[in-house]
């Protein structure tokens, strides 16, 4: 298969990830006989893993290794989750593949997993570390979208921070029947416990005022 | 496609140890950016507040009206113009709102979103504008149900479908570049004649799927659960008619995100900010930039050069006319 990842843009993932602080893992699940975008997924991540010595990855079947899938909540394919150096899930998962535009979310997404300081004003932080009750959030995205991957980062850090919360990109054709059950049209849309949404790349307050009214 | 930036969230310390500030910019856009450059080099000191790096760019797929590039996409562009800037250390406060701007005389005070307040001698808007809505019947009803505003971001959605673009500016134009790869049918709908480029009309004038309806005004959006039409007035008959479809991308221009200082500040009709020939406000120390602003050609090329004209007007003014302690 050709490859995704051309010389020069390997060479740019590398320098992404070169701020890397720790061991990180990611479990990508996919399904025998295959998938929509499964065969892409695996190739990413199958070709951004060598770029940092500090990356592994796990390739599972959701049927399977469904109790493994199930402690992620995984419940399609292709999803991959990223795990910190305890090989703990804090939260950051991907349904399908963060190509395109994502390909921003996905590197940021393991930089900061890794261990690399947020940089988040204190205030906010301590806003964070008070959510004391379980949130999922679900950032709809497209890959041709320019404003989420900064909505997919925004939710990351926040399942990042907390242990309460869990947030996803979806990738809205990939996950088709997922984007019409929540009627999305227009992206980024994001969906906070099922029935709480935000339109919009939203900074890290909007994202917060709206979990703080669950 | 594959541009990369990946950041901190906010890079929050240098904005608790400054505490005043030369001049703070308020968006990140071409103009904001490139005030913060020009700012830096004349050893300013000089931070930028932006929600989102890149402003209206990331709204555009590729920009060839830029000197320099003939080709470039939009988010590559602004990704060119920030490397710029963090390669001279301008700190950039990301992924937070300016809540207020408050006049201290001679200073000013910022209101954050995060809960801080910082204080500058002068202060810069660059916030540029947001997508200019139709203000018409069914319009905020089927938002995120058909009617969008970003091409870019939500052509997918159109695949093999019927979408009508409302415009006739280079935005327009460019929409229906975008949607040509997904929608099997688009449809123009424009109150009166093109205004785009001739270079870009030249682009669309033989396509099959195309449809052009000039002088014609759009009345509302109708539909369902999700829209299914819109409702036309021919200007030329005087005969209203309903064209259907699946989708409507609105591209008719910007609105100003001047609510910051519009009440600080003098703006004409449109809220747009007036600015003098040094990008200075009505306001002393308080300067605009970019689509902000009441000048009227909206373009990548005049905000960075209003940004680098207000970075040196406030250089100037801190030398000459600042009226606090230096």
């Amino acid at each position: 298969m050709e490859k995704l990842l051309n010389e020069d843009v390997s060479k740019q993932i590398k320098q992404a990830l070169q701020p890397m602080q720790n061991n990180i893992k990611m479990v990508l699940f996919t399904k025998e006989g295959g998938c929509n975008t499964c065969e892409e997924t695996k190739q990413l991540l199958t070709e951004v893993e060598p770029l940092n010595d500090k990356i592994s990855v796990e390739f599972k079947d959701i049927d399977m290794d469904k109790d493994l899938a199930e402690s992620f909540d995984v419940i399609d394919v292709p999803t991959f989750v990223v795990l910190n150096d305890k090989d703990e899930y804090r939260g950051v998962k991907f349904q399908g593949i963060p190509a395109g535009h994502e390909i921003n979310s996905f590197l940021s997404a393991l930089v900061f997993m890794s261990g690399l300081d947020l940089g988040l004003d204190p205030k906010i932080i301590e806003r964070i570390s008070k959510i004391d009750k379980p949130v999922d959030i679900k950032v709809f995205v497209t890959l041709s979208c320019p404003h989420c991957p900064g909505a997919v980062s925004t939710a990351h850090s926040l399942a990042m921070l907390n242990d309460h919360i869990q947030a996803s990109m979806v990738e809205s054709q990939t996950f088709f029947e997922l984007s019409k059950k929540y009627n999305v049209s227009g992206v980024p849309k994001i969906i906070i416990n099922e029935d709480h949404e935000l339109l919009g790349n939203q900074p890290i307050d909007a994202f917060l005022s709206e979990i703080e009214k669950l | 496609m594959f541009n990369f930036s990946v950041e901190k969230q906010t890079e929050s310390s240098e904005f608790d140890q400054v505490t005043l500030w030369d001049l703070l910019i308020i968006g990140g856009g071409p103009a904001g950016l490139n005030a913060a450059l020009y700012a830096k080099r004349k050893g300013l000191k000089v931070g930028v507040i932006a929600d989102e790096i890149g402003g209206q760019l990331h709204n555009t797929t590729t920009v060839d009206n830029y000197l320099g590039f003939k080709m470039i996409q939009g988010e590559e562009l602004s990704n060119t113009f920030l490397e710029h800037v963090q390669a001279l250390e301008v700190p950039i406060l990301k992924s937070v709102r300016v809540l207020e701007v408050i006049h201290l005389n001679p200073d000013y005070q910022l209101k954050i979103s995060s809960g801080k307040m910082v204080t500058s001698k002068t202060v810069l808007l660059a916030t540029g504008g947001a997508p200019r809505k139709l203000n018409i019947p069914g319009e905020d009803t089927y938002a995120n149900k058909g009617v969008t505003y970003c091409a870019t971001c939500d052509a997918p959605f159109f695949k093999d479908k019927h979408v009508i673009v409302a415009g006739g500016g280079n935005s327009a134009v460019e929409g229906v570049l975008d949607l040509l790869a997904w929608a099997k049918k688009i449809t123009i709908a424009h109150r009166s004649q093109f205004r785009a480029d001739q270079i870009l009309l030249n682009q669309i004038k033989e396509l099959d799927q195309l449809d052009i309806n000039l002088e014609t005004q759009i009345l509302s959006i109708i539909g369902g659960e999700e829209m299914t039409g819109i409702q036309v007035l021919d200007k030329k008959t005087n005969e209203k008619r309903i064209i259907q479809a699946d989708g409507l991308l609105i591209e008719i221009g910007t609105e100003p995100n001047a609510n910051l200082i519009k009440d600080l500040v003098k703006t004409n009709m449109r809220n747009e900010i007036i600015v003098d020939q040094n990008q200075m406000t009505s306001l002393p120390g308080l300067y605009a930039a970019g689509d902000v602003t009441e000048q009227p050609f909206k373009q990548i090329v005049i905000s960075v050069a209003e940004g680098a004209k207000a970075a040196l007007a406030v250089n100037q003014y801190l030398q000459q006319n600042y009226k606090g302690e230096n």
